[in-house]
């Protein structure tokens, strides 16, 4: 499943690179996009000028003013290495990916209504949507496409980062070529449909480099309460100036500076951009890609998964799981013949059903008769396969198959047909079994539940999550296997049709679903839907119509995604939290240290105990600036995410993040102070 | 503290959030159109009226709901201004009251339409009982009916799936006037004529004094006033002494009814809001918020006042009783303290006691609750949709710590409702530190100032946010019948009252039109202990902590300073 490939985040030459893109995102213009952030440069700049003032006309105190600019302008850097750093990743991965794209060479064909092999070479990037082009054993292919012609064995590792080869073929759902990967075999006619510069690899290169990176919907949100936050703190701070001098305190401006700096929320202001980054990063590593971060955060709302029964829900094949004997048939007997009918077939149910032999009646290679076997291969007229031994003629197939076999005087014992109804009554499918015009028996094939699926889903639903399994069954058997997976809901003989209504009247209550798809009839409901999930397996139409592209094409993936939307905002909020509630500490730490030289008896509110006044203000903006960089790890990697109901998660994260961002800055700038202090800086 | 004043603070309590229960089920049934036990008698008033005004009653959206609103208090101001002013050829004018001026008549429209009832004046020593019954009384209805409709429109936006509407203001207005305020200010007047209350058309009584001086005791409809002041949690007083008076407030009797009286609306709202959108546990929880904050400023109120003041020990005042300076005998420590705390947390204003007298801390508590937004429990209506903006914002901060994008009772909280819930946050710091910051520092406004050191500065800023939070207590001590003062707390009581609404009815446009998403297990819970603490926490720390500083150079080191036995 996922391939986490990339180097660690804290690889030197990253970290290099995210020093330096830290340093140059100080230009203002990009800055002025985080609003707290780009107030903090400018207070930093103004307090570089207080210094320069100072130590120019020798007044004041520049050791002072010229640490508390310096730290400013530390809250600044660390604010944008954090950004930097989440960006590094993707930018190494974008470089990788770019690589593919250049300079491939295209052969276009000149005679496109033709068969004709003739073709002139030109670069990929001339090619236009309708182009014709051939690509043949060893090309890369040239743009993102749709295969006319031919079938061919493609290497899509480029993308997928899984080296397996995958056959591509004209028609149907594996039709869809992607630019930048390689046909090993046979040769493709590839109707270009992408525009050059906007193919798949472009669009991936974008996402990953972050460079279409937009705002998504709740950090606009959240950008407007820190901005909101700042304009409250600064009127605080601003009217500070007249309120004091009631008192006879000629405040200082940098002091006012230090105050404003450590009270408007930094932290949260430093790090929304690299949790967000980080968050589509987890799901690049996780090798799904998302085509906004819009998609991330909606993954994490979703209330209801569309899951399609094939491979998430059940093995994707019907397992032989018991045999029934009729008639006086012994269950050995029946197992024998089985297992001889279905040696020679290699559908997964008949392997399915030889191995229940070998499992349960001890079937082995000892088993083997030592005459020769005719097998007899299943073929559409007949629909029944079987063997020919030592004059027996053993055949097993679907019941009204074998019956029509038997012929109408066959003996049918009432056993038979009690069996196959209690089959199919419990969604099994029942396989008759003959020897000769001698009935023995019913094998019952069933769709095998994925082990621990079932546990899944209650972990969803702990969470709030609906799951609605979608399948082609007929109702009786999808309500069989929905009560045996534990799904909630489920769409039985389901059409595409059926699928977007499913969505619209979900959507219509206000729910938001996820849903994942290939074919081109799933496009207009991975369109409708709030997550739409592709495969990269699928059609170019499924791919276009998604919001999300799952490059390894595994639909079980579906439920991880959601994990990774919640665990995205989750950490938003956890970090919002604790910003926020360091205000307090930082409070205690200022307002004695700004005032007890006017009224000696606020020292009384210098709970932390700081050594001096200008110490106080030092280590507060100090620990203001030194809490970023020490939560970066934590906005990188995402707080941690348990499946549990809503009030359990909250009642954790409020303890850790809530409780946390209240007492931990009291601790930390006492030990700031304390250095401060042994250091004589202050 | 005694047993026995706890006692009578949990009595009062008790008493009224059992009553405001009950109200909050009538007023749910009342706002959603249902019959209640008084439909058969005033349907048919409320049918003429209607007639008689010619509007349909038909539902409108925020835009036509907020006009609506804004336009009848602009007349309601403009009438009132003019009666102030024209006083003096108005009849029913015993004492012979001249027109109020100006700047005075501005500052008291704007008070008395913004339910801040900020008094500037003297009651009986400046307005004609014409002007007391036909202007300040009007008013007092009219402005509790429009909180109380602004509340009821904000509840439906929450209560309304996918709505465009919120309600008609005027069929709100009507309602709230018809069915709430005149029969619970008719059954109070009357209880507070039995407990001695004094009503009247008269100016005065004349009475002959031991001495053998004749003395005019100022007197008048003063029952009726008291009852609407207190129930629609005005506070503008009959008497300058407002409740501290003892024809307004004769006794512990009429001291418990009045703390009941004002309490029993705001309490009651949050029952009606759990009602009207479906879940009692949610209006619970934010009853809950609004009285921890209630229960300890109470607590701390009452410790403070009765700890006393050293400083008086060491000039040989007996410690036993407290700090009794300011207070009234005859309510004693613990129902002051109550009645203290309620009249701020509520946004009433009426008092009791002198709050400049009450000890530093005893008196930053009264100030805090007001800055806090007066949402403990806040004004009639106003503490509700004080209340409610406050849980947009909790919701917001903490709710993506479940996974989820935050949304309040299934209303997802996005772009447009933080920008408008930031503006609307945004005003009370600014008017309130804004002028008092300016206030600090020129001399035209420091003359004003009875006190020197930290107490003038206390006695400034509770003024400003007095008018802010459209509480109109005042820390007397500051003359605050200026030109100066006069015309910045008429644009502060302004500017708190209708700069916080028009974004508040916005984000209730905004938020009944979004689809009312149905919760899950995974869904933020907003109606346990979590939430309730959230809340509270998010309170403090996000509209308290901005008035630390400013607090700390008032009252906060006023204590530390009177402990230390400094004074100025």
């Amino acid at each position: 499943m996922s391939k986490t490939t990339t180097a660690s985040t804290f690889d030197p030459s990253l970290m290099m690179t995210a020093i330096r893109d830290a340093v140059l995102k100080l230009n203002p213009v990009g800055l002025s996009r985080n609003p707290v952030i780009f107030v903090t440069e400018v207070v930093a700049a103004f307090v570089t000028l207080l210094w320069l003032r100072d130590l120019v006309l020798h007044a004041g105190d520049p050791w002072f003013s010229g640490q508390i600019a310096a730290w400013l302008w530390f809250t600044v850097i660390f604010a944008n290495f954090a950004e930097a750093i989440a960006e590094g990743r993707g930018k190494a991965q974008a470089e990788a990916l770019r690589r593919t794209r250049t300079d491939t060479l295209a052969k276009r064909l000149i005679l496109p209504e033709t068969h004709e092999r003739l073709y002139s070479k030109v670069s990929a990037l001339q090619l236009v949507p309708g182009d014709l082009v051939l690509v043949e054993a060893g090309d890369l292919i040239p743009a993102d496409g749709e295969v006319v012609e031919g079938i061919a064995s493609v290497n899509e590792s480029a993308i997928t980062g899984e080296s397996a080869p995958v056959i591509r073929e004209s028609g149907g759902d594996r039709s869809a070529v992607t630019g930048g990967t390689t046909v090993l075999s046979d040769w493709l006619r590839v109707r270009i449909t992408a525009e050059p510069g906007s193919t798949f690899i472009d669009r991936m290169i974008a996402l990953v480099e972050g460079a279409e990176r937009k705002k998504t919907p709740n950090e606009l949100a959240l950008s407007i309460l820190l901005t909101g936050l700042t304009l409250i703190f600064l009127v605080a701070v601003v009217t500070l100036w007249g309120l004091a001098g009631y008192s006879g305190t000629m405040l200082q401006a940098v002091v006012l500076a230090a105050l404003l700096v450590t009270l408007i929320p930094t932290t949260i202001g430093g790090l929304l951009s690299a949790i967000g980054i980080a968050g589509m990063d987890r799901l690049i590593r996780f090798n799904v890609v998302a085509t906004s971060g819009r998609a991330v955060e909606a993954a994490g709302d979703v209330d209801t998964l569309l899951l399609d029964k094939t491979g998430t829900i059940t093995f994707g094949n019907r397992l032989a799981t018991a045999l029934l004997p009729v008639g006086g048939v012994t269950e050995r007997e029946l197992a024998e013949a089985s297992f001889l009918a279905s040696l020679a077939d290699e559908t997964p149910e008949g392997r399915s059903i030889v191995a229940l032999c070998k499992g349960s009646y001890g079937f082995g290679e000892t088993a083997m008769p030592a005459s020769e076997m005719t097998p007899v291969p299943f073929s559409a007229t007949t629909r029944i396969s079987g063997v020919d031994l030592d004059g027996r003629r053993l055949r097993k197939g679907a019941v009204d198959a074998i019956m029509k076999h038997l012929g109408s005087q066959a003996q049918v014992p009432p056993q038979f047909r009690e069996a196959v109804d209690k089959i199919s009554r419990t969604g099994g499918t029942p396989l008759g079994v003959a020897d000769g015009d001698r009935l023995l028996g019913v094998i019952h094939l069933k769709d095998v539940v994925k082990p621990e699926i079932k546990q899944r889903f209650a972990a969803l639903r702990e969470m709030g999550i609906r799951t609605v399994m979608v399948t082609g069954d007929n109702p009786v058997t999808a309500a069989a296997i929905a009560s045996e997976a534990g799904v909630d809901d489920f769409i039985a003989e389901a059409t595409p049709e059926d699928k977007l209504n499913y969505i619209r009247s979900e959507q219509r209550d206000g729910r938001m679903i996820a849903m994942c798809g290939d074919g081109t009839n799933d496009a207009p409901a991975l369109a409708q839907a709030d997550v739409g999930v592709a495969m990269q397996t699928g059609t170019q139409a499924a791919r276009e119509a998604g919001n999300m592209v799952d490059l390894d094409s595994n639909p079980t993936k579906l439920i991880e995604i959601v994990e990774i939307g919640k665990q995205l905002l989750m950490t938003r909020g956890s970090l919002t939290t604790f910003s926020i509630a360091n205000d307090v500490a930082k409070y205690f730490a200022i307002i004695p240290a700004l005032f007890v030289a006017t009224y000696p008896q606020l020292g009384a509110l210098n709970l932390m105990h700081l050594a001096s006044p200008q110490s106080a203000i030092l280590s507060a903006v100090i620990f203001n600036a030194l809490i970023i960089i020490a939560l970066i790890p934590l906005a990188l990697k995402g707080v941690g995410y348990r499946a549990v109901g809503a009030s359990a998660l909250l009642r954790r994260n409020l303890l850790l993040y809530g409780l946390g961002g209240l007492v931990v800055p009291f601790i930390g700038i006492k030990l700031v102070d304390l250095v401060v202090s042994a250091l004589h800086l202050a | 503290m005694t047993l026995v004043g706890w006692f009578q603070i949990i009595l009062v309590l008790g008493v009224t959030t059992a009553a405001a229960w009950g109200l909050g089920v009538y007023l749910a049934r009342l706002y959603s159109g249902e019959r209640t036990f008084l439909t058969p008698v005033l349907a048919p008033v409320e049918g003429l009226l209607r007639r008689m005004s010619g509007h349909d009653g038909g539902e409108q959206d925020w835009r036509h709901y907020t006009l609506a609103m804004l336009a009848f208090n602009a007349v309601g101001f403009l009438l009132l201004y003019a009666l102030m002013r024209l006083q003096g050829v108005l009849p029913v004018n015993p004492q012979g009251f001249g027109g109020v001026p100006a700047d005075l008549s501005f500052n008291t429209a704007v008070s008395f339409v913004t339910n801040t009832n900020w008094q500037a004046y003297g009651g009986e020593s400046t307005m004609s009982n014409f002007v007391q019954m036909a202007g300040l009384t009007v008013q007092n209805f009219l402005s509790a009916a429009t909180g109380i409709a602004l509340a009821v429109a904000f509840t439906r936006a929450f209560a309304r799936s996918n709505a465009r509407t919120l309600g008609n203001f005027w069929d709100d207005l009507v309602k709230t006037t018809l069915y709430v305020l005149l029969p619970g200010s008719i059954l109070l007047a009357l209880a507070f004529v039995a407990l001695g209350i004094p009503q009247t058309l008269a100016g005065h009584v004349d009475a002959t004094t031991l001495e053998g001086a004749s003395q005019a005791i100022a007197i008048g409809p003063v029952a009726s006033q008291e009852a609407i002041k207190q129930f629609g949690t005005n506070g503008g007083g009959f008497f300058n002494a407002n409740a501290a008076h003892p024809f307004e407030n004769p006794s512990q009797w009429s001291n418990m009814l009045s703390i009941f009286a004002m309490l029993l609306l705001s309490a009651a709202l949050p029952f009606m809001f759990g009602r009207m959108v479906g879940d009692g546990r949610q209006g619970r929880a934010l009853f809950i918020a609004m009285f921890v904050f209630l229960l300890a400023g109470v607590a701390v109120v009452y410790w403070a006042e009765t700890a006393g003041n050293p400083l008086m020990t060491a000039l040989g005042v007996d410690p036993a009783m407290g700090n009794m300076e300011g207070k009234e005998v005859r309510f004693g420590q613990a129902l002051t303290a109550l009645f203290v705390v309620v009249t701020t947390g509520l946004s009433c204003g009426a008092v009791n006691a002198m709050h400049a007298s009450l000890t530093p801390l005893g008196g930053l508590v009264p100030l805090a609750l007001i800055q806090l937004g007066e949402v403990a429990p806040g004004g009639v209506g106003s503490g509700l949709y004080g209340m409610l903006i406050m849980a947009v914002l909790t919701v917001f901060i903490a709710g993506l710590m479940v996974g989820r994008t935050p949304d309040y009772l299934g209303k997802k909280i996005e772009v447009r409702e933080m920008k408008l819930v930031m503006l609307a946050l945004l005003i009370l710091p600014l008017v309130i530190l804004g002028f008092s910051a300016v206030s600090a520092i020129m001399p035209m406004s420091l003359a004003s100032l009875a006190n020197a050191g930290p107490h003038g500065l206390s006695e400034i800023l509770y003024a400003y946010s007095s008018g802010a939070g459209n509480n109109g207590s005042a820390f007397a001590g500051l003359n605050a019948n200026t030109f100066w003062y006069n015309t910045t707390l008429g644009i502060t009581m302004f500017l708190g009252r209708f700069a916080f609404i028009v974004p508040m009815m916005a984000v209730a446009g905004s938020i009944g039109a979004k689809l009312r998403i149905p919760a899950s297990k995974g869904s933020f819970p907003t109606h346990g202990v979590l939430f309730v603490t959230l809340l509270v926490a998010v309170i403090l720390i996000v509209t308290g902590l901005e008035y630390f500083p400013a607090l700390a150079l008032g009252p906060i080191v006023e204590q530390f300073l009177m402990l230390a036995g400094k004074t100025f």
